[in-house]
């Protein structure tokens, strides 16, 4: 590709490539071409999507529909629960759960004949009818993407498609018209706060770093996505790499830097791959590197790999990383946009609030800051996962309630169960119960109910999830993740981790109940970074609204889940039970006794709860609970 | 200096990479990244020879590969299965099915068989939950994995 030197190349470049965008964005209608995307994003390529791709095009071939068909990668569509999706523009239709072996059905009914393949369709579950289009599904009425607008519309792979949908325009308008202050005041007014997790606004971390008196500056992409179970980050850079790029170079220019890095998780590999491609293309056109757009500023970005350390993703424990060493953290002040990277001013940003940055300059303050409430502008990319319906990565404005993007959007829970909790945060954030569904999510109201935004992982639990458990489990994430260096964190989560497992096993006591309780408080208020003190919020929080299910397992020795082993009761049924002898031949620990089609009894003190009896009886005669 | 016994070549495809990049104590970590690669494990010869070519103590080293999980000094299988246990996951059963595998192979996670041949690890999500629980071996993804499903994934890797 040749260098773009102006802004009218770049227009230039959009206007060639507009046939395609009127095609995708269903602007035009009435012409025989039709354009094929297929979700590239991590999910839907370990369901074959990439196979799918190359027999789509076999078949087109072999239709001679090249001249008007094109099939090609895009990224996250979103809807991951039915991957992989192919969808057929302009007609916006969408199928899901389509296999390499539907290709040719597709191309031959739906390319060829002019008709829709049923099967593939979509059911919407509630009205138990094939949905046609994708805007008439209710996963996406109430969705609004802002920083996934190009996920789903553009081929992540190539510049010219990121072009096309005014890609790097933003940047063209920054460097060409505009100073660094007017763009900052930009995204001072339009609201944008971080989407990392801290809610901090990003026009202020900008205006700080570039009040600093230092000729080198750094600007930092944190994309370590540490939360377990979220993938928003992981969904923009392999959907819409050129996107953080550029937003990253208009950060540099904003606050004088020259010179980027994107920490990445090394267990990202596809999205490691795009960036790196996404790179490799910005040079080439000279919107990165020196000399950006002819106007002499230079800008240049390198890639550094995280290794597996959660705590990495706190700012400066990511500085330090980067820098070669260790990633523990250090306190603030001062904070990272005084002294960051070897000392130097730096501005450090989520994946997601850059992706925001480009659209944001483009269209305006005021049209941005029209999305959202009154504190917390614009959208946030939740990764919807769990015991939900429709897991899924989606983008909703701030103040929709948790109710609409569970029911509405989620279409509710799985299998029929009954809803118990939902936890936002991750593990540094707390559980919101059925009471409060209808509060309006935002950073401060989930804040104010014992939760956090954090940075979007959203995860459903229903009623056979057992509230100790899951409570157990964020903490022996922590207890894992924890650096070590002060010592609340690195002994006292351990303490909370072995008082909770006491608990599963049936051997905790009330007061245990009470000990749990200050000890957590105690190790909020005393560690030194995010990971420590947020730790304990995940035992305060469900102590706080499940106060009966922790009652449950110390008074009762009961787990009302029927998920901790210890605390279960395995019985055979007098009227059921056939004497068949399975459960007694595969008891481990010989506890079972009873002879051929005679009832059979187990002993209560020797059985380990191994369930291996429950699975074998054949006639469903043994019980638990 | 301690004798090496690994093979040259791999040295000597280390020794590319480190001559490629600007030998610095801030390139550490992609030169472990790439040892482990290149090795498949980061034992301590390794680690010695990294911190004599980028002039970076090796107590520094041995900090840093300790201080990450992803950096192992432990060779690893043929066959190493990963058992997703973020968080979508877990709520999805994972436990369950990281049992199973234990109970499958005889070995507890984090170990390797006898022969080599399986290795059982956990991680933190791979950004698949839509599938979950899932289930990694060496680069295969298996998602909405069973108890069941368990045996048949193991039957897969027996070369
Ligand atoms: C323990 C811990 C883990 C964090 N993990 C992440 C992360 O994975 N990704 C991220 O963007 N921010 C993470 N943060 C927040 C960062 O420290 C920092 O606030 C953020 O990257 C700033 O960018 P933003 O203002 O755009 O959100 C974490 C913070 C803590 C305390
Ligand atoms: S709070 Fe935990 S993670 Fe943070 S510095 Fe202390 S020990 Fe390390
Ligand atoms: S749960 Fe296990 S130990 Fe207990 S009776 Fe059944 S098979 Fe035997
Ligand atoms: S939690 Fe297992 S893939 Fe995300």
């Amino acid at each position: 590709m040749e260098r773009i030197n102006n802004l009218d190349t770049l227009i230039q470049m959009q206007k060639e490539f507009e046939n395609i965008m009127e095609i995708r964005k269903s602007t035009v209608t009435n012409t025989e071409r039709r354009e094929l995307l297929i979700c590239g994003g991590t999910g839907c390529v370990s369901s074959e999507s990439l196979k799918l791709l190359e027999n789509l095009k076999d078949e087109i071939k072999k239709h001679g529909l090249e001249d008007k068909v094109r099939a090609s990668i895009t990224g996250c569509f979103g809807f991951c629960e039915k991957g992989p999706i192919v969808k057929v523009f302009p007609e916006d239709v969408f199928y899901v759960g389509v296999t390499p072996g539907d290709a040719a059905n597709i191309v031959s009914t739906h390319l060829v004949q002019g008709r829709k393949v049923e099967r593939l369709l979509y059911e919407e579950p509630a009205l138990k009818k094939k949905v046609d289009t994708q805007h008439e599904m209710e996963f996406y009425k109430k969705q609004k993407r802002i920083a996934l607008r190009n996920c789903g519309l553009i081929n992540p792979e190539l510049i010219e498609e990121y072009i096309a949908n005014r890609g790097y325009e933003a940047l063209g308008r920054c460097l060409l018209e505009m100073t660094p202050k007017e763009v900052i005041h930009i995204i001072k007014t339009s609201g944008l706060r971080g989407r990392g997790g801290g809610g901090f606004p990003t026009g202020l971390k900008w205006e700080y770093a570039s009040k600093m008196d230092s000729p080198i500056k750094y600007v930092v992409c944190n994309a370590d996505e540490g939360d377990p179970g979220a993938f928003m980050d992981r969904s923009i850079l392999e959907g819409d790499p050129h996107s953080i790029i550029e937003a990253m170079v208009i950060t540099g220019y904003s606050i004088g830097s020259n010179k980027g890095f994107v920490y990445i998780r090394a267990e990202y590999p596809l999205a490691i791959k795009r960036l790196k491609n996404a790179l490799k293309q910005a040079k080439q056109a000279g919107l990165l590197g020196q000399n950006i757009m002819g106007t002499g500023f230079n800008f240049d970005i390198d890639i550094k790999y995280g290794a597996g350390a959660f705590v990495c993703g706190e700012e400066t424990a990511l500085i330090h990383s980067i820098e070669g060493g260790r990633g523990e953290p250090t306190t603030k002040p001062p904070f990272p946009a005084e002294k960051g990277l070897w000392d130097k001013p730096t501005s450090v940003n989520n994946v997601e609030t850059f992706a925001n940055v480009p659209a944001i300059i483009i269209n305006g303050a005021s049209w941005y800051n029209k999305f959202g409430s009154d504190t917390s502008k614009g959208t946030k990319v939740f990764a919807l996962a769990g015991k939900i319906n429709n897991v899924g990565l989606v983008e909703v404005p701030m103040g929709i309630s948790l109710r609409e993007i569970i029911y509405d959007i989620g279409g509710g829970i799985k299998d029929g169960k009954e809803f118990k909790a939902v936890q936002t945060g991750g593990p540094s954030g707390g559980c919101i119960t059925a009471d409060q569904l209808d509060v309006k999510i935002d950073y401060e109201s989930l804040y104010s109910i014992g939760s956090m935004m954090g940075s979007g992982g959203m995860i459903v639990i229903d009623e056979d999830n057992c509230i100790v458990d899951i409570a157990k489990f964020y903490l022996q994430f922590t207890v894992e993740e924890s650096c070590g260096k002060c010592t609340p964190c690195r002994v006292g989560n351990k303490r909370l981790y072995e008082m909770l497992t006491k608990i599963t096993e049936g051997k905790g006591t009330e007061e245990d109940l009470e000990t749990l309780r200050t000890l957590a408080e105690t190790i909020k208020l005393t560690s030194l970074c995010g990971l420590g003190q947020t730790a304990p919020n995940p035992v305060l929080s469900t102590m706080k609204y499940f106060h009966e299910e922790y009652l449950a397992h110390v008074r009762d020795k009961k787990c009302p889940a029927g998920v901790c082993q210890s605390l279960l009761r395995y019985t055979i049924s007098e009227e059921k039970c056939i004497g068949c002898t399975k459960c007694a031949r595969v008891c481990p620990v010989s506890c079972i006794s009873g002879k051929v089609k005679e009832v059979h009894v187990i002993d209560q003190d020797l059985c380990i709860k191994c369930g291996a009896c429950f699975d074998a009886c054949p006639v469903n005669a043994i019980s638990k609970g | 200096m301690m004798t090496r016994t690994l093979s040259q070549d791999l040295y000597d495809q280390l020794e590319g990479y480190i001559d490629s990049i600007e030998p610095t104590e801030a390139a550490l970590i992609e030169v472990l990244h790439e040892a482990q690669h290149i090795f498949g494990y980061l034992p301590m010869e390794v680690q010695l020879f990294i911190g004599e070519k980028l002039h970076v103590p090796a107590s520094k080293v041995f900090g840093v590969v300790s201080f990450y999980s992803y950096f192992t000094t432990e060779p690893k299988g043929k066959y190493v299965i990963n058992i997703c246990t973020g968080t979508a996951c877990f709520v999805r059963n994972a436990e369950s099915i990281v049992r199973e595998f234990e109970k499958a192979l005889n070995i507890k996670t984090g170990e390797t068989t006898g022969n080599k041949k399986y290795t059982i690890d956990c991680l933190r999500c791979v950004g698949a939950c839509g599938l979950a629980p899932v289930v990694m071996v060496n680069e295969d993804v298996y998602g909405k994995v069973t108890v069941d499903d368990v045996y048949k994934i193991i039957a897969k890797y027996t070369e």
